[in-house]
This record gives structure tokens, C-alpha cells and sequence, in this order.
């Protein structure tokens, strides 16, 4: 059982990894990292069974920051927008050295 | 002035006159210190104008030479001939400049009586303070007073007085004149400094003070360009001789460990006879008096230094200054003496300088040029003296030449004084000390014309005047010490000093004969023959002034009796011998040291004595008859009009190419050799451009890589975090 949990688990933060890598759209990615968090959550409630609950106190954690990121990331990406009226990345340079 | 220790309690002339020796240098310094402060609160505008104010257009044939001697004539008679002013403080200085020179001479004369009155052996040393207390070394503002000091401040004074006084009547309307007499007084003062130091250090203050005033008169018309050069060049080739000095000095003190004239006397003898420390002390030594005293390979800047004002060439570039050479080997004659290879390089070194000089003489056109290459060989014919050993003849050599170059040049002075005044009345370029210009002028100035007659014949060697006696005493000599003498026996590469000596000798007499032929011929061409200055000058040219005249009569008397100061054996009119019983007490045992006679003997046959008298007499009176018989002054035309010399005849003009060779060989390489490799190749580039720029461009290439780096694009980021860290675990797992 755990193995299969950690084979969709890795499949998934595959997925994330490449959407992040390959994709433009600002909300597109910001979605891939999700996919790659909660990738990460299976594999913690997977390990939990074996190893107690301190796998799921994380699960709980990470769900709580991530939903404070998502609260932050989409308000950057909302003020990106009206000041560029894009959210294509490639666009988006401005920290160049 | 405050006496902290009085030395030599014991000594003769302590507690009587000689105690106010400090004032000897010290009144010329006080007179410096008015006229610098007057030529400093006068508003009036220091050095010459423009130089074609108010004669319409530039020269065409405006050369160097007519550029040196147009500053002479505004010098001499301001620039506008209808403002022709004296400076607004003229008749102070003219009072205060002589003055304090004249109060000089009283004392030294006052001084000298006092000497002559005691028997004095030893030096009188007065110590002031202390000057350099390091460590073991002791170095005091001290003065010593001996017979050869006296000697030198005798002749500073009176002939330096005579010239102060002339100086009245030649810069009167010059606009710097209080400057001029600051700077000549300023001179006064560090000669006085050199001869009367008590060590090495105090007599190289003088040594380089009065260099500098030096190169503050040559260079005392600077706005002309020429004359700032030649005050530079005066400058830095002394500089060459100084740091021989400057070696001599350093080698006495880290073998000695004194610098005082009396504690490396005594420890003389125990250096090694003619070893080569010694003789490396002395060497260094006469490179330094080579720069100082213009000997070969050094004496080229004498001949420009005659871009300054003609009393100054008189005073300086003549009678005292170049001297300094002379008296610093006859000073150190206990240094000398006991390096014989030395003491033959100096020999050597004067006897071609006083020839080649000579030859240069015969053919230059310039008055005060004839006079400044004549200095340049009769300076050679006083190291000859002290160089074999003859220190005394050297010294008697000296004082001769600085009555009757004195008044040549000063005479030269008047002559040119008159040229321009004539030149200046009609407004004309043409050069007024060429002496294709002259001719003629015993008509208009019979009292120059007559004193300056004296004076040729003096150089010359004609007796019984002064240049005779002092001339004869050298070659003697050297004809003496060439037989037998520490010289002879040594040998200097591989050839034996008594050949060299010999040589030497024939030199000098070579040389007496040129002297005698170039001073007719500037006599012939100056003051006989027509008159080649211009029909609308001829009216103009007048004798000068009484203040000017009067220090020429006072020096024409000396010329004439200078000469029986030292009257030979061979010719005893008189009393024999006396300035050679009066520094016997200071040169006499290393005279006897280099001659190898023992003390009470004497050093020479009257007989012998009497071939040199007549060798020597003939020569001059054949130099003068080759003159008179082979030189047509009225074939002569002004300078103008006059084609360039032929063959030999334009290299002695050329002076032999010497300062073009120094040029090609020396000034030009080391000019681009400093442009070149040590400022562009050196500074600009290793320095600047590799070191400093070099590695600024190396960090900015660093952070211009790193800045690529950062390129603003996430995705470019989050690409090298996923690659880093797959490469982390791809480490990791596959260790």
C-alpha cells in the first residue's frame, strides 16, 4: 500500500515539477506548486501509518501555509495583472541583474 | 649670536678681532635680507617685458644667441628707451649692497692683519651650535679660520666689493635691480659660508647655496627662454658633480666616522696609502669639483652661463664661485696627498681641460663666450697645480685669475654696456657682444682699452704681471713632480704618472700659447682695427661711467702686481715666496708628502727654475706675435654679414659638437627612454593601466558574469534550482 501511495505521490510532484518548469502563466504555476505541496502531503499521510501521527500534524502545517501563500501569491498576481495586464512570466523581468 | 663652546682657548687669536669671524658671512646675509625685502614690497614689475615692445616686428634673424644678449640690453637699459627709470629704491640698495660687501672686506682685512701678527699653526675653529648630533657623529655650525680660508675671503670680498660697486653703475636701470643686488649678496654669503666651514657638511651648504644663486642669475632675465635654460642646465649639471660629493662624504664618514676638517686630517694618515679608499673618497670628490669648477666632462654649462648679467659671469662664473673646485682639493690636500692615482686623474683632467677649452676660445665671436671658455682652461691650469701637489700654486693661480678675469669680464661688461647703449640710441637688433660688431673701440674707451690690455697680458704671461707668475709657478710644478714625485711613481692604466705628468706639461704650454693667441685676438677684434658697429652707431659709443670704470682701475693695479705675492726664487725683485710661507702651515706637509722632499729642504734649482720662466715667456710673447701677424681685423664684417666658418674652423665654432654629442648620447635617450618606457611603458601602462585599471576591469568582468546570472526570468530560476537539486540527490543516492 505505501508503495503505490508514494508511486502517485512522486507522479504528481513530477507533474507539479513540470508545469512549473515548462508553463507561463503565472496562475498556471502557482497551481503546479500546489499539485507539488499536497504531492507531498500524500506522501506524509502515507509514511503516518507506519511511523505515527506526527506525518499528518505536518499534513495540517503545510495546509495552513499553503493556504496563507495562496492568499499572498494570488494578490501579487492580481496587482502583476493590473499593472501589466499580463501574467505571462516571460514578460515579468524586472529583477534582471 | 649665542656662543655655546668655545674652542681652542688657547689659541692666539682667541679673545682679539678674530672673534667677529660669524659677521664675515653674515653681514652680506643682512644685506640680502634689506634688498630682498625691498625687491619684495616694490610693486615694480620683476624681469623684462616683452622684448620687441616698441620696435615694430619680430627679428627675422632672431637666434638664441641675439635673443641672450637682447635680455643684456634691456637688462642693462630697461626696455623702453624713453622710460629708461631707476627702480624706485635704487639708491638704498645701491648704498646697502656695496656696503655690507665693503664692511666684509674691512673685517677680513681687520682679521688678517691679526693673523699675520701672531704665529698661528693650527686652525682657529670657532663652534656656534650644534648643528647635526647623531649618534656618534657631531656635526657643528662651525667656522674655521686658517691661512687658506683668509686667502679665499680676502679675495671674496675685495673682488666681490669691486664688482658689488661696478654692479651699480651696469644694473642701475634694470627693473629687478634690488632683486639682482639680493641675490648677488645672497651669493656673498654662501661663498663666504663655503670657505670658512669648519666640516664637509657646513662647506656643502655653501657649496649648494651658492649654486643656487647661481642659477638664480644666470637665469635673471628668465622671460627670455634661453636664459631660464641656461639657468636650468647650470643647475642640473652641478647637481651630476654634487652627488660625487655627496659619495665622498658618505664614504669618509662610514670609514672615518668624521666629517670636521681637523678629525680627517688626523685620521688621514691612517688610511691607506693610495688605496682605494682613498682614492675613491678623492675621486668622487673631483667629480664633484668637475661640476662645480666646469672641468671635462662638466664644464658645459659654464659657457651658457653667460646668459646672465655680465658682473654676475665676473663675480661667480669666474673670480669665486668656480673656484670652489680649486680650493675644495687644495682644503683636502690631506686627502689628496696620499692618493697619488687621484691626484694624477686631477692633473690630467685639468691639463686637457685647459687645452681643449683653449682651442674652443680661438674661435668663438661673443665677447663674454671667448672669456667663458678662457675660464674653462685657466680653471684646468689651477687643478694641474693642486693636482701635482703644487697646492699653493693652484691657490696663487686662483687669486691671480680672480683679479684679471675679473677684469676682463668686467671690462667685456663695459664694452657691451657701451655696444648697447649705442644700439639701443638707434633702435637697432644687431648683437652687442659679437665681436664682428666692434672694432675699433680704444678710440672711445682708452681707460677699458688700457686695463684690459693689462689684464691680456696678464693671462697671458707676459712679466712681470700677475698671470706670469702664478701661470709659471704650475708649469714648474708639474715639470718638477713629472721628474720626482709620489705622482711619477704611480701609474694610472697601466701607463706611468710620469709620462702622464709630462704630458700634462705640455698641455699647459700648448694651452699658455692658445690663451695668448685667443686673448689678442679678442683684444684685436674688440678694441683695434675699424669700427664695424654702423656709421649711425659709431656717434654713441662712449666710455662708462666713473662707478663702473674705478672697480676696473682697482682691478687692472691687482692684475699687474698680484703676481709678486709669490715671487719665484728665480726671480727674487722682492720678497720670495710669501703666500707659499703663508699656507705652508695648512697645505705645506702634503706638498712635501706628493714632491717626497723632506722637511727644511729645497724643493727646486734656482736654474731649473729659470728654463720654465723663459720656456713659459716665450710661448706667450709667440702666441701674441702669431696673433698680431696672422689676424686682419679689417677684413672682418659685421656679424650679419659674415659667412660660416670652413673645416676645423667650424668645429672649434661648433665647440667641438659637444653639447650636440651630450644631446644625442645622454639628454635625447634618457628623454625618450623617461617618455617612453618609464612614463608610457612604466607609469601609463604597468602601473596604471595593468595594476590599477587592470584589476578594477578584472572585477567588473566578475560581476558582469555574475550580473548574467540574474536574469529576472523565474522560470529561469526555478530551471537551476530543479537542476541543482537533482544534482544534490543524484550525489547523494549515487555515492
Amino acid at each position: 500500500m505505501l508503495a503505490e501511495s508514494l508511486a502517485l505521490s512522486a507522479v504528481l510532484f513530477t507533474i507539479g515539477v513540470v508545469g512549473v518548469l515548462t508553463r507561463r502563466n503565472a496562475i498556471i504555476i502557482f497551481m503546479c506548486v500546489e499539485l507539488m505541496l499536497n504531492a507531498v502531503n500524500l506522501t506524509f499521510v502515507a509514511f503516518s501509518r507506519y511511523y505515527g501521527a506526527a506525518g499528518q500534524v505536518f499534513v495540517v502545517f503545510v495546509m495552513t501555509v499553503a493556504a496563507a501563500e495562496a492568499a499572498v501569491g494570488l494578490a501579487i498576481i492580481i496587482s502583476i495583472f493590473r499593472h501589466r495586464q499580463t501574467v505571462n512570466l516571460q514578460n515579468i523581468n524586472l529583477l534582471k541583474g | 649670536m649665542m656662543l655655546l663652546q668655545i674652542a681652542a682657548g688657547s689659541h692666539p687669536l682667541h679673545g682679539t678681532v678674530a672673534e667677529w669671524v660669524w659677521l664675515l658671512p653674515v653681514l652680506p646675509l643682512l644685506g640680502f635680507l634689506i634688498n630682498g625685502g625691498i625687491s619684495l614690497i616694490s610693486a615694480a614689475h620683476v624681469g623684462p617685458s616683452d622684448p620687441d615692445m616698441g620696435h615694430g616686428g619680430e627679428d627675422p634673424a632672431h637666434t638664441d644667441a641675439h635673443a641672450i644678449s637682447d635680455a643684456e640690453n634691456r637688462g642693462a637699459h630697461g626696455d623702453d628707451h624713453h622710460a629708461v627709470k631707476p627702480h624706485r629704491y635704487a639708491g638704498i640698495v645701491s648704498i646697502i649692497g656695496p656696503l655690507v660687501l665693503g664692511l666684509s672686506f674691512i673685517l677680513a682685512w681687520l682679521i688678517f692683519s691679526q693673523m699675520r701678527s701672531v704665529a698661528m699653526t693650527a686652525p682657529f675653529i670657532q663652534r656656534y651650535f650644534s648643528w647635526m648630533p647623531v649618534g656618534s657623529l657631531q656635526i657643528d655650525a662651525a667656522i674655521q679660520l686658517d691661512q687658506l680660508s683668509m686667502l679665499m675671503v680676502l679675495v671674496i670680498t675685495g673682488v666681490g666689493t669691486l664688482i658689488h660697486i661696478f654692479s651699480v653703475g651696469y644694473m642701475r636701470e634694470d627693473p629687478g635691480y634690488p632683486r639682482y643686488f639680493a641675490y648677488l649678496n645672497l651669493f656673498v654669503f654662501f661663498m663666504l659660508v663655503l670657505v670658512l666651514g669648519a666640516n664637509y657638511p657646513v662647506l656643502f651648504v655653501g657649496w649648494e647655496g651658492v649654486g643656487l644663486c647661481s642659477y638664480l642669475l644666470i637665469g635673471f632675465w628668465f622671460s627670455e627662454k634661453a636664459n631660464a635654460d641656461a639657468g636650468k642646465k647650470a643647475f642640473i649639471v652641478n647637481r651630476i658633480g654634487d652627488f660625487g660629493f655627496l659619495i665622498a662624504m658618505f664614504l669618509l664618514f662610514s670609514n672615518i666616522g668624521v666629517l670636521d676638517f681637523a678629525g680627517v686630517k688626523a685620521a688621514a694618515p691612517g688610511l691607506a696609502f693610495g688605496g682605494a679608499l682613498v682614492t675613491a673618497i678623492c675621486l668622487f670628490m673631483f667629480l664633484g669639483c668637475a661640476g662645480k669648477s666646469a672641468q671635462i666632462p662638466l664644464y658645459i654649462w659654464l659657457p651658457d652661463a653667460m646668459a646672465g648679467p655680465t658682473p654676475v659671469s665676473a663675480l661667480i662664473h669666474a673670480a669665486t664661485m668656480v673656484t670652489a673646485g680649486v680650493y675644495l682639493v687644495a682644503r683636502s690636500s690631506f686627502l689628496f696627498s696620499i692618493a697619488p692615482v687621484a691626484s694624477l686623474v686631477v692633473a690630467l683632467i685639468g691639463g686637457i681641460t685647459a687645452l681643449f677649452a683653449a682651442t674652443i676660445g680661438l674661435k668663438q665671436w661673443d665677447i663674454k663666450k671667448v672669456l667663458a671658455y678662457s675660464t674653462v682652461s685657466q680653471l684646468g691650469y689651477m687643478f694641474v697645480g693642486v693636482g701635482v701637489g703644487a697646492y699653493t700654486a693652484g691657490m696663487f693661480h686662483l687669486m691671480t685669475h680672480a683679479f684679471f678675469k675679473a677684469l676682463l669680464f668686467l671690462g667685456s661688461g663695459s664694452v657691451i654696456y657701451a655696444m648697447h647703449a649705442a644700439y639701443h640710441h638707434t633702435g637697432s637688433h644687431e648683437d652687442a657682444q659679437d665681436m664682428r660688431n666692434m672694432g675699433g673701440l680704444r678710440k672711445y674707451m682708452p681707460i677699458t682699452w688700457g686695463l684690459m690690455w693689462a689684464a691680456t697680458l696678464a693671462i697671458a704671461g707676459i712679466p712681470p704681471l700677475s698671470g706670469f707668475f702664478s701661470k709659471d709657478s704650475i708649469l714648474g710644478a708639474t715639470f718638477e713632480r713629472a721628474g720626482h714625485s709620489t705622482l711619477a711613481d704611480s701609474r694610472l692604466f697601466g701607463i706611468p704618472g710620469s709620462a702622464l705628468l709630462y704630458l700634462v706639461y705640455i698641455f699647459g704650454v700648448a694651452a699658455a700659447f692658445l690663451t695668448a693667441v685667443y686673448m689678442t685676438r679678442m683684444m684685436i677684434y674688440t678694441f683695434h682695427g675699424p669700427n664695424r658697429t654702423g656709421s649711425a652707431e659709431e656717434s654713441h659709443l662712449r666710455e662708462a661711467p666713473w662707478v663702473m670704470t674705478g672697480p676696473l682701475v682697482v682691478l687692472g693695479i691687482l692684475s699687474v702686481v698680484g703676481g709678486w705675492f709669490n715671487l719665484p726664487e728665480a726671480i727674487p725683485i722682492g720678497r720670495v715666496g710669501i703666500l707659499d710661507s703663508w699656507l705652508d702651515p695648512v697645505v705645506g706637509d702634503a706638498t712635501k708628502r706628493v714632491a717626497e722632499v723632506a722637511a727644511g729642504e729645497a724643493h727646486a734649482a734656482a736654474s731649473s727654475e729659470l728654463v720654465f720662466i723663459l720656456v713659459a715667456v716665450a710661448v706667450a710673447v709667440a702666441g701674441i706675435a702669431f696673433a698680431l701677424v696672422r689676424l686682419r681685423p679689417q677684413k672682418l664684417v659685421p656679424a650679419a654679414q659674415s659667412p660660416e666658418e670652413e673645416g676645423f674652423e667650424r668645429v672649434l665654432a661648433h665647440k667641438y659638437y659637444v653639447d650636440e654629442a651630450y644631446d644625442a648620447a645622454i639628454i635625447n635617450p634618457t628623454y625618450q627612454i623617461s617618455k617612453k618606457v618609464l612614463w608610457r611603458g612604466i607609469d601609463a601602462g604597468l602601473i596604471d593601466g595593468l595594476l590599477v585599471n587592470g584589476s578594477s576591469a578584472l572585477m567588473r568582468g566578475f560581476g558582469w558574469m555574475g550580473s548574467r546570472l540574474q536574469s529576472g526570468a523565474v522560470g529561469t530560476y526555478a530551471w537551476v534550482l530543479v537542476v541543482g537539486v537533482l544534482a544534490v540527490l543524484g550525489a547523494v543516492t549515487l555515492r
